[in-house]
C-alpha cells in the first residue's frame, strides 16, 4: 500500500479511534479530532510532492475488484480541499455541537473517508462504494444535528441521491459485463484502442445513468430541489462539507467518468446540458435574490455557481474545462467561508432571517471585513479566486457560442446584486437592539477557521499558476479522450494547450 | 439385498447433523419435566450446544461429500451452505429468545425442542435429493413452526398467527404434493437426478405435464418463501408470532424453501425453463413492488419487516429468473446475508418489545440512539444492510443478484428492482430517523440494559453482515463452486 492508500484510510482510522474514546469527555473528543484531522491534512500535503504511486490491492478477486487508488491533477486539489475543510469543520462545531459530540466527530471522519475515497478511486466498484458510503454520514449529520425541518431535509437528500445512484450501479455493472473489468484505466485503454465500443444507443443510456447520478449531486437544474433544504437545515459544518466537498463529487464524476467513457453521448447531449446549466445559473441567482433566509440565499447561489462548472465542462474546450475544475475549488473555498460566516451570525443571534440583522458592521468590524472579502470573492472580483475560474469558463463558453457566454455572464451580474444586497442589509444601517446585545466580533477560534480560507481566496486569485498546470495536465488527456469514437469531427485538441499558454 | 438397507458409516456421517439435532431435541423434551422452573434456560444452552455440534458435524460431512441412503439425500456444497445458514439461524434465534420468554413467563423446554425439530426439517430439506424427502423435510419444519408461531397460547395474536399460518401452509403443501405426484406420473421416479435424466433423454418430454407440475410446485414454494401473489399471509403471521419466532420464520424456513426451490427448478425443470421464466419474472417484480410499497405505510415494526421480507424474496426471485450458475450463487449469498441482517433486526425488536409486545411500533424506538447507542448502532448496520448500502452484506448480495440478472439480459428487471430498492430506502431510513432524530419514547426511557444472550444475538449477525460486505470473497467462492456443481 502506497502513501496515498494510507492517507485515504487515515480518516477511517480516525472514525474507529473516536468510537473508542469515552463518551463523557467531549473536550477530549474535540481535541483528538482536531489534532488528527490536522495531521491528515499535513500528510495529504505530502501528496503534492512528485508523482504518487498508485495503491492497487486485490479486494474481491472473484470479480476482479481491486482497491485501486490513484491521484492526479484533477483529484489532488479536491482531496486537499477535503482534508483542509475537515479540521475547519471541527473548529466551527466546537461550541455549536453540544450533544452527541462523540458520534458527530466520528461521522465527520467517516465523511472525510468517503469523499477522499470518491476522489481517488480508480475502480468503478470501489468508486460506487465510496460514493454511497459518503452519503450515510452526511445524512446523519443533517438529520441529527440540523435545524427544525432537519428530518425532512435529510431524508430528501438521501432518497434523491440514492434513487439516482442505483441507476449508475446498473450502468457500472453493464460496463463491467462488456469490458470484463472494473478497473477504470483498463476500461479507458480499451475504449481508446476501440477494443470496447458501445453502440450509440447503449452509450446514450449509459451516459444518462451516470450523468443523472452526478447531476443530482451537482445539483443541476431541475434536480436541485434537495439542496436548499439540506443546506438550510444542516448544522454549519454540515453545510460547509456539503457545499464545498459533496457537490464536487458530482462535477468530479462528470469530468472523470462521463466524458472519457461516453464521449459521443456527452457531445451529443452537450447542448441541452448546457441549456440546463445556464437556466440553473440564472434561475439560482434570481431565486437567491429574493430569499429572506441567509442560508437559503447562499444555497441557491451554489446552484448558480455550479451551473458555471457544468457549463465549463460541456464547452469541451481546454479553457472551459480548466476553469470548471478551478471553479470547483473556488466554490468550495468561498461558499465554505460564507457558510461559516452565516454560521457565526447564527451562533450569536440565533436567527437566519436577514431582517433580524442590520448594522452588524458597527459591533463586529472584523466579521464584517471577512464577510466583505468573501462576498467579493464570491461575486468574482478580479484578484480574488472566483474571477479566474469564471473568466476561464466564460472564455471557454464564448469559444463555442457567444450566446452561451452572454447568458451565463448574466449570472455574474446577478450574483453581485444578491450578495452585495445581502451584505448591505445585514452589515450596514441601523443596529437593532438584539444585534447590539448578542453579536460580538470573531473569536480566535473562528479566525483560525476563516483565515486559511481568506488566504486561499487571495492566493488563488493572484497566483493561479500554482494550481492550473497540474489541472491542465490532467484535463487535457480527458479532453483528448472525448475526441475518441466521436462520429463528427471536432477541432484538434492539441492547440488547446497553446491557447492556455497564451492566456497566461 | 439386505446389505443395501444397512447404511454405511460414511452415509451416517453425511446425515450426522440431523441425527444429532433429533437426539438433542428428544433429549430436551425428556429433560423438560425434570428441570425446575428457574433453570429452563439451561435447556436453551443445551440446544445451542447441540446446534454448534451439528455445525461441526456439517463440516465433517462436507469433507466426505456424496449421496446417502440410496441417494435420498446428497451432501454437496450447496447443502452445506444452507445447512450452515439454518443452524446459524437456530443459534441466533435461541440467543434472542431467553429474555423474551422470561419476560412473557413462558420459558419452557418445548420451545427449544421445537426450534431444533424445525431446524432438522430445514436441514433435511436442503440435503434432500428426492421429492419425497423434500416433502418430509418441509413438513417437519412447517409443523414445528406452526406450533412455535402460537407458542404463547394465551395470546390472541399468537393464536391468529398460528391458525393462519397452519391453514394456508397446509394448502400450499398440498399444491406442492400435487406437483410431486405429477412429476412422478410423468417420469416414474421421484429422484431428482433420475427425473432430470428422464426428461433430458426422452425424445418427447411431457412438456405440458412438467409445466403444470412446475406451476403447482411454484405455488407451494412461492407460499413458503412469501413471494407474490402468495404473500398474503406474511404480514399477519409475522406480526402475530412471538418476535424471536418471527425472526426464525423469516430466515430459516425461508432459506430452506429457497434451497429446494433452486434445487428443483435449476435441475428438474431446467428443460422447461422458458415456460416458467416469465412466471418467476412477474412474481419477482410483483413481490418487490408489493413488498416495498406496502411497507411504506406500516407503523408496526414487525409488519414493516414482514413486508420487507416479501420484497427481499422478490430480490432472490430475480436471481432465480436469471437461470444461471451465477444466479444460483447470488441467491445463496443473498440468503446468507439476509438471514443475518433480519435476525439482527428482529433481535432488537425482541429487546424493545416489552411484555406482551405492547411496544413494537416504529415510534417506540424513538430516542434509542441516545439511550442505548450501541444497540442503535447495531440496528443501524442492519438497516443499512437491508437498504443495500456498500460495505454491508446486503449491498454485495444485491449487487451480485443484479449483476446476474444483467448477465442474463434481464435489463428491465434489474432496473425496476434497483429502483425498488431506492423506494425501500425510505422506510428503512424512517427507523434511523426515529431512533436518532426524535425525543425518547416512554419505552426507550425505561429500557432495561441488554442481557448477554441478546448481545450475542446482535453482535454475531452484525459482524457477519460486515464481514460479508467487506470480505465477501470466501463465501462467494464457496457459493459459486457449489452452484457450479448443482447445475451439472
Amino acid at each position: 500500500m502506497s502513501f496515498l492508500g494510507w492517507i485515504t484510510l487515515a480518516p477511517l482510522f480516525g472514525f474507529f479511534l473516536i468510537l473508542f474514546l469515552p463518551r463523557n469527555n467531549p473536550a477530549l473528543i474535540r481535541q483528538v479530532t482536531l489534532l488528527l484531522s490536522l495531521v491528515i491534512f499535513a500528510g495529504s500535503l505530502g501528496l503534492l510532492s512528485g508523482t504518487q504511486p498508485d495503491t492497487n490491492v486485490p479486494w474481491i478477486p472473484d470479480f476482479n475488484i481491486n482497491f485501486h487508488l490513484s491521484i492526479d491533477g484533477l483529484s489532488i486539489w479536491l482531496v486537499l480541499l477535503s482534508t483542509l475543510l475537515t479540521p475547519i469543520a471541527v473548529l466551527i462545531s466546537w461550541k455549536y455541537i453540544d450533544h452527541r459530540v462523540k458520534e458527530y466527530h466520528a461521522l465527520l471522519f467517516l465523511l472525510e473517508f468517503g469523499v477522499i475515497g470518491v476522489f481517488v478511486a480508480m475502480d468503478l466498484f470501489l468508486f460506487y462504494v465510496f460514493w454511497e458510503v459518503s452519503l450515510v454520514p452526511m445524512y446523519l449529520l443533517v438529520g441529527i444535528w440540523g435545524h427544525e425541518r432537519r428530518i425532512y431535509a435529510a431524508v430528501k437528500f438521501f432518497l434523491y441521491t440514492m434513487a439516482a445512484s442505483v441507476l449508475m450501479l446498473v450502468a457500472i455493472v453493464y460496463v463491467y459485463l462488456q469490458a470484463g473489468t472494473f478497473s477504470y484505466p483498463e476500461i479507458l485503454r480499451m475504449i481508446g484502442s476501440s477494443q470496447l465500443v458501445f453502440s450509440p444507443t447503449a452509450q446514450f443510456w449509459l451516459f444518462l445513468a451516470f450523468f443523472v447520478a452526478f447531476a443530482v449531486k451537482v445539483p443541476l437544474f431541475p434536480l436541485h430541489t434537495w439542496l436548499p433544504d439540506a443546506h438550510v437545515e444542516a448544522p454549519t459544518a454540515g453545510s460547509v462539507m456539503l457545499a464545498s466537498v459533496m457537490l464536487k463529487l458530482g462535477t468530479y464524476g462528470i469530468v472523470r467518468f462521463c466524458l472519457p467513457m461516453f464521449p459521443g453521448a456527452a457531445r451529443e447531449c452537450a447542448d441541452w446540458i448546457v441549456a440546463l446549466a445556464i437556466i440553473g445559473i440564472i434561475y439560482g441567482a434570481l431565486v437567491a435574490l429574493v430569499q429572506p433566509n441567509m442560508k437559503k440565499l447562499v444555497a441557491y447561489s451554489s446552484v448558480s455557481h455550479l451551473g458555471f462548472v457544468v457549463l465549463g465542462i460541456f464547452s469541451f474546450t481546454q479553457y472551459g474545462m480548466d476553469g470548471a475544475v478551478y471553479q470547483m475549488l473556488n466554490h468550495g473555498i468561498s461558499t465554505g467561508a460564507l457558510f461559516i460566516l452565516v454560521g457565526c451570525l447564527y451562533e450569536r443571534r440565533h436567527s437566519l432571517e436577514i431582517k433580524d440583522y442590520g448594522g452588524v458592521g458597527t459591533v463586529a468590524p472584523w466579521l464584517s471585513i471577512v464577510f466583505v472579502v468573501t462576498t467579493l470573492a464570491s461575486v468574482g472580483l478580479p484578484t480574488l479566486n472566483n474571477f479566474v475560474g469564471e473568466f476561464m469558463v466564460l472564455v471557454g463558453a464564448a469559444k463555442v457560442s457567444l450566446t452561451w457566454a452572454a447568458l451565463a455572464s448574466l449570472g455574474v451580474i446577478l450574483s453581485v446584486c444578491y450578495m452585495l444586497w445581502l451584505y448591505q442589509r445585514t452589515f450596514t444601517g441601523e443596529t437593532p437592539e438584539e444585534v447590539r446585545k448578542h453579536v460580538y466580533d470573531l473569536t480566535p477560534r473562528e479566525w483560525a477557521a476563516l483565515l486559511p480560507l481568506v488566504i486561499l481566496m487571495v492566493w488563488m486569485g493572484i497566483s493561479a499558476q500554482t494550481f492550473l498546470p497540474r489541472i491542465t495536465a490532467s484535463t487535457s488527456p480527458i479532453l483528448k479522450q472525448t475526441t475518441v469514437n466521436v462520429p463528427f469531427q471536432v477541432q484538434d485538441a492539441t492547440p488547446a494547450s497553446q491557447e492556455v499558454a497564451d492566456a497566461r | 439385498m439386505l446389505d443395501s438397507f444397512i447404511p454405511s458409516w460414511a452415509e451416517l456421517l453425511r446425515f450426522m447433523p440431523e441425527i444429532i439435532l433429533s437426539l438433542v431435541g428428544s433429549l430436551l423434551v425428556m429433560l423438560e419435566p425434570v428441570t425446575g422452573p428457574k433453570s429452563k434456560s439451561m435447556l436453551g444452552h443445551v440446544a445451542i450446544a447441540g446446534l454448534i455440534v451439528a455445525l461441526g458435524a456439517t463440516f465433517v460431512a462436507h469433507a466426505n461429500p456424496g449421496a446417502a441412503f440410496s441417494s435420498m439425500i446428497v451432501v454437496d456444497g450447496f447443502a452445506t451452505f444452507f445447512r450452515v445458514i439454518v443452524f446459524t439461524v437456530g443459534i441466533l434465534t435461541i440467543f434472542s429468545s431467553y429474555q423474551y420468554l422470561d419476560r412473557e413467563g413462558s420459558n419452557r423446554g418445548e420451545y427449544y425442542a421445537l426450534i431444533l425439530f424445525s431446524v432438522v426439517g430445514q436441514s433435511v430439506m436442503v440435503v434432500a435429493n428426492e421429492l419425497i424427502m423434500i416433502f418430509i423435510g418441509l413438513e417437519i419444519s412447517s409443523i414445528a413452526t406452526y406450533v412455535l408461531a402460537g407458542f404463547l397460547r394465551d395470546d390472541k395474536r399468537n393464536n391468529e398467527s398460528a391458525i393462519k399460518y397452519f391453514l394456508l401452509g397446509s394448502f400450499a403443501t398440498g399444491f406442492l404434493l400435487y406437483g410431486i405426484a405429477l412429476i412422478y406420473g410423468a417420469t416414474g421416479t421421484t429422484d431428482l437426478g433420475e427425473v432430470r435424466q428422464a426428461v433430458l433423454q426422452s425424445a418427447e418430454p411431457p412438456v405440458l405435464l412438467l409445466s403444470v407440475a412446475a406451476g403447482l410446485m411454484f405455488i407451494g414454494l412461492g407460499f413458503k418463501v412469501s413471494g407474490a401473489p402468495f404473500q398474503m399471509w406474511t404480514p399477519d403471521v409475522y406480526q402475530g408470532a412471538p418476535t424471536p419466532v418471527t425472526a426464525f420464520m423469516s430466515a430459516g424456513p425461508k432459506a430452506a424453501a429457497f434451497a429446494i426451490f433452486l434445487r428443483i427448478f435449476v435441475t428438474v425443470f431446467e428443460s422447461v425453463g422458458d415456460r416458467w421464466e416469465p412466471l418467476i419474472w412477474a412474481s419477482a417484480l410483483a413481490s418487490m413492488t408489493i413488498g416495498n410499497f406496502a411497507a411504506l405505510q406500516q407503523k408496526n415494526f414487525k409488519r414493516l419487516l414482514a413486508y420487507s421480507s416479501i420484497a427481499h424474496a422478490g430480490y432472490v426471485l430475480v436471481a432465480l429468473t436469471a437461470r444461471s450458475e451465477i444466479g444460483t450463487a447470488s441467491a445463496m449469498f443473498y440468503l446468507a446475508a439476509y438471514a443475518l441482517m433480519n435476525m439482527g433486526a428482529f433481535a432488537v425488536i425482541a429487546h424493545v418489545a416489552g411484555k406482551g409486545e405492547t411496544t413494537v411500533d416504529v415510534s417506540d424506538f424513538a430516542g434509542l440512539g441516545a439511550k442505548q447507542p450501541v444497540t442503535a448502532a447495531l440496528l443501524t448496520i442492519f438497516m443499512l444492510s437491508l437498504i443495500g448500502v456498500p460495505l454491508t452484506g446486503g449491498f454485495f448480495g444485491k449487487f451480485y443478484i443484479f449483476k446476474a440478472a444483467l448477465e442474463s439480459k434481464l435489463l428491465w428487471l434489474a432496473i425496476l428492482g434497483l429502483l425498488n430498492s431506492a423506494v425501500a430506502a425510505y422506510y428503512y431510513l424512517r427507523v434511523l430517523v426515529v431512533m436518532y432524530m426524535e425525543e425518547p419514547s416512554a419505552r426507550t426511557e425505561n429500557l432495561e440494559p441488554m442481557p448477554m444472550s441478546l448481545q450475542a444475538a446482535l453482535w454475531l449477525p452484525a459482524a457477519g453482515v460486515l464481514f460479508l460486505g467487506i470480505f465477501p470473497s470466501a463465501v462467494l467462492e464457496f457459493a459459486s463452486a457449489s452452484a457450479r456443481l448443482l447445475g451439472q
